[in-house]
Parts: structure tokens; C-alpha cells; sequence
């Protein structure tokens, strides 16, 4: 039996996002409230707020808390090159797909601080496609949007992302992109040349353009169902026929109402292949 | 059929005992984590409990974050249960061990489904104790029962004490014969009234909990 601040907290929880959505139009309703509920418990110590119904009446009156909390509910951990047997996939298997068209179009949904664009940066010049590629990297949270495009990454995670780099089949040395100094590793801006920032959401924005490929990792878990759904509509809606769609290891288009619009491409490492007709 | 309102005839819930008679409350969900010599533990358990058993069990085992976890392979072939790695959105049901997957946290919705997520480990630790605990005392209150085996650290200490604030049963490894003591140890500073017990004991004891015996 739920305890009863259990209950009291849900409908706190479902008020606070009621008036983020009324007030401030992020809407993150069709969110997993599981992992809501735990970010915003962190949110609650870092605002000093003792309760979330407490956070609301703030959030409501000073509208200046609202980029730190977006923060708090959108924070994204990645890493250059994670999964690194996603990266090698992407290298041995798409790349040659994608090297038969004069032009590319890439969009990195839910970029966060711009690890996965720059993951794909590198390897799309060590494949000889950077030249005729642009860019489309996406988030609704600015603040992790304005770190993506400084490229600018703490020096002690570089170890790792080195690694990873190595294991994805990488061709150069990480080090040959970033410059490091005062304990940060600042990435070349060319990287970033043929890159596009922009603030779009997977829930309430449309489609944009039409892409080659989607990379979208490890956001869908946070959605519910339905959302995941929109999300997966959206990405098939913006691909050109037998454009690829990437996904977290942990993803699946299985359960979607759009998965008859998709093959699957690279079933362990999660990659799909829009069907070329519907 | 003529039956009184039960709310006019229900008594008062006496203030500040919220909890304190639910122990009969049924469990209705077990949750397990370990860590250092957590599998060895885990094989004296889940292949002891009988392929009737009716609740659902969510083991999170502290494990190296790369590669495909090895767990569901392990237990399988061992277990009257059915095993697997917890999916993102799968509905839990009774009688199943889910495992959770490496690298990610594992969680559980008020809907009762999976709910995994990315986000920084805890305590060092992705998949973490703490975060399974912490939302399945918020979905199943007193009808939890949560275990903490063997570990070197002490995640599962806060979580431990969540579930037992949300009027859950804690069990720990008893900390004497653990492999690595500090787990079982820490949860027992943070949340005294957690009851030691043997690891012979332990799947006996569960089926006893969740009246399956």
C-alpha cells in the first residue's frame, strides 16, 4: 500500500508540472515521473524548497528559477562516443550508405552539452563526409545548448572519451580536436563549422527538414509511452526514405505505432532503417 | 447486497502511527541489491524460491558498466522463475526476476512498469540501489520488502531508510557473514529497525513474507 506523502507527492508533482506547462509552456506531463520525481527531488535541495508544492508557489513568482529548474529536469550525463560499438556500427555499416549521397543531413535530437555531435563530427571527417554534412544539434534546455556549441569539456573526462574514440574504430588521435588548458579541453571550433543549434522540443515542435540520419539517444527513456510514440512519428516524418534512425542500446522502436514504418538495421547496436515506402 | 459506508464505520487512524500496524499489510513487491560477492548470494536465493512464487523481484547487482549483463544467462538456466533484464515500459508481474540493466538506473512508475534512466551514477553506482529503492517505496510503501546483500560500499543505506519510512520491511545479509560487510552494515546504522538474517535463511523466509508457504 502507497503511503499516503506518497500520494500527496504525485499530485504535488502533477500540479508543479501543470503550472510549468500554463505558465512557462514546457511541458513535460508525458514525462517517465519516476525520473521526474527523482530530479526534482535534487531540485528541491538545491532551491531550499521543503516540499514541491513549495517549489511551485516559487516557480510561479520568480520566473528567473525557471532555466535552472528546466535544467535540473532535462540534465543529461553522456559521453563522447558512448557505447562505443553504437559509433563503430554507425562507421562500418551506415557510413558507406551514406557516402552515395552528394549531401547529408544529420540531427542530433536532444544534443545536451554536445558529446554525440561531437562524437559524430569526428567521425564523419575521419570518413570523409564532414565536407558535404550539416548539423542539426536540438535540445529544449538552452543553458546545455549553449554548452554544446562552446564544445568546452572538463579535461578529466577526456581519458574516457579517448577511449571511447579508440574503441569505435576511431582513425586519429582524439587529441588531434581539442586543445586542452586549465583543466578544460576546448574542442575545434571547425567541428562545429557545418553545426546548427537550435531550440526544439520532441514534444510540442514539428518537423524541420529532411535528414539522412537521426541520432537520438537515451532521451526516449524519459518519455512515456505516447510521447516516445510522438518522438518516433516525428524522426520517421523527417527522414528521407532509407534514412537511419539511432537510438539508446536500451531503446527499442518495438512497442511504437511506427515501427512498421522502420527495418531493423543493426538490432543489437539499435540502429533502423526507414522502409522507402508507406 | 446492503453494506454500511465503510468510511463512516472506519476507525480514525491514531496521528503518527501511519505505518506502524500495516505489517501485516501483503508484500506485494521484493527488491534486492548487492554488490562485492552479491551474485554468489543471489544464487543461494532466487534458484531456492519455488516456481509458484507470486511476487516480482528487482535485483540490482553493482556490476562493470560495459558490455551486455551476463545475469539473465546466469540465473536463468538456475531459477523455477522466469529471468530477464528489466525493459524500459514492460509491466512488472509476479513470479518474473528482473534484473537491471548495466549502465542504467533502474526505476519503477506508479503505473507499475519499468522505468530505467541515464541519468549520473549515485554513490558512484549505475545502476544504483538507492534509486530502485527509493522510487519502489514510493509505488509500494508497506507492501515492499527490500534486502540488501553483500557490498564494499554503502548504497542501499538511504534507500533503505525511504523504504522503511514509507512503511517497508528492510532485510540485510547478515553483515558477519557477508562477503564485504560495509553494505549490510551501513543500512543497519541508517535504518536499525532492518533485520539481520542468515543467507541459508533468507529464501525461506521470503516465501514465508510473501505467503507462499
Amino acid at each position: 500500500m502507497r503511503s499516503p506523502s506518497a500520494k500527496t507527492e504525485e499530485i504535488e508533482l502533477q500540479l508543479l508540472l501543470q503550472a510549468l506547462y500554463q505558465r512557462y509552456h514546457y511541458d513535460f506531463r508525458e514525462y517517465s515521473m519516476a525520473s521526474v520525481k527523482r530530479r526534482l527531488t535534487q531540485a528541491l535541495v538545491h532551491f531550499k524548497c521543503p516540499s514541491i508544492s513549495a517549489l511551485q508557489e516559487k516557480l510561479l513568482h520568480e520566473p528567473s528559477i525557471l532555466s535552472e529548474l528546466v535544467g535540473y529536469l532535462t540534465v543529461q550525463v553522456s559521453e563522447m562516443f558512448r557505447d562505443p560499438s553504437y559509433f563503430l556500427a554507425l562507421r562500418e555499416k551506415v557510413v558507406p550508405h551514406l557516402k552515395t549521397y552528394p549531401s547529408l543531413k544529420v540531427w542530433v535530437a536532444g544534443c545536451s552539452a554536445g558529446e554525440e555531435l561531437y562524437s559524430l563530427a569526428i567521425l564523419f571527417r575521419e570518413e570523409g563526409l564532414e565536407s558535404r554534412t550539416i548539423f542539426y544539434a536540438t535540445d529544449i534546455n538552452t543553458d546545455a545548448l549553449k554548452k554544446a556549441e562552446a564544445g568546452i569539456y572538463e579535461v578529466d573526462r577526456i581519458p574516457l572519451f579517448t577511449e571511447n574514440h579508440r574503441k569505435a574504430g576511431g582513425k586519429s588521435s582524439l587529441s588531434d580536436y581539442y586543445t586542452a588548458a586549465y583543466g578544460r579541453a576546448v574542442f575545434d571550433k571547425t567541428l562545429r563549422e557545418r553545426a546548427v543549434f537550435s531550440d526544439h522540443s520532441l514534444v510540442s515542435d514539428s518537423v524541420f527538414a529532411e535528414v539522412h540520419l537521426v541520432s537520438c539517444r537515451n532521451v526516449m527513456i524519459y518519455f512515456n509511452r505516447e510521447l516516445q510514440d510522438r518522438a518516433i512519428g516525428l524522426f520517421g516524418s523527417s527522414l528521407v526514405r532509407r534514412g537511419f534512425l539511432g537510438v539508446g542500446l536500451k531503446e527499442s522502436l518495438r512497442f511504437s505505432d511506427h515501427a512498421a514504418a522502420f527495418d531493423e538495421f543493426d538490432r543489437e547496436q539499435r540502429i533502423y532503417q526507414r522502409k522507402s515506402d508507406r | 447486497m446492503n453494506h454500511s459506508p465503510s468510511k463512516l464505520n472506519a476507525a480514525p487512524e491514531p496521528a503518527g502511527s501511519a505505518h506502524a500496524n500495516r505489517k501485516s499489510d501483503p508484500l506485494e513487491c521484493i527488491v534486492i541489491g548487492g554488490s562485492a560477492g552479491g551474485i554468489e548470494a543471489l544464487l543461494k536465493i532466487l534458484p531456492a524460491l519455488p516456481p509458484q512464487f507470486p511476487l516480482p523481484i528487482l535485483v540490482v547487482v553493482h556490476l562493470p558498466p560495459e558490455g551486455r549483463s551476463l545475469l539473465p544467462e546466469i540465473f536463468g538456466p538456475r531459477c523455477h522463475l522466469a529471468v530477464k533484464e528489466a525493459e524500459d515500459k514492460e509491466p512488472i508481474r509476479g513470479g518474473v526476476v528482473y534484473f537491471a540493466a548495466p549502465n542504467y538506473h533502474l526505476l519503477i512508475e506508479a503505473d507499475r512498469t519499468v522505468a530505467i534512466s541515464s541519468d549520473e551514477p549515485v554513490l558512484y553506482s549505475r545502476p544504483s540501489i538507492d534509486v530502485l529503492f527509493e522510487s519502489a517505496a514510493d509505488v509500494f510503501g508497506s507492501g515492499l520488502l527490500a534486502i540488501v546483500l553483500t557490498g564494499a560500499n554503502n548504497d542501499g543505506a538511504a534507500g533503505a531508510k525511504t523504504v522503511s519510512a514509507s512503511g517497508g520491511q528492510v532485510w540485510v545479509q547478515h553483515p558477519e557473514q557477508a562477503e564485504a560487510s560495509m553494505m549490510p552494515k551501513s543500512v543497519l546504522d541508517t535504518c536499525p529497525q532492518a533485520r539481520p538474517l542468515a543467507l541459508a535463511d533468507m529464501a525461506h523466509e521470503i516465501q514465508t513474507a510473501a505467503g507462499s508457504r
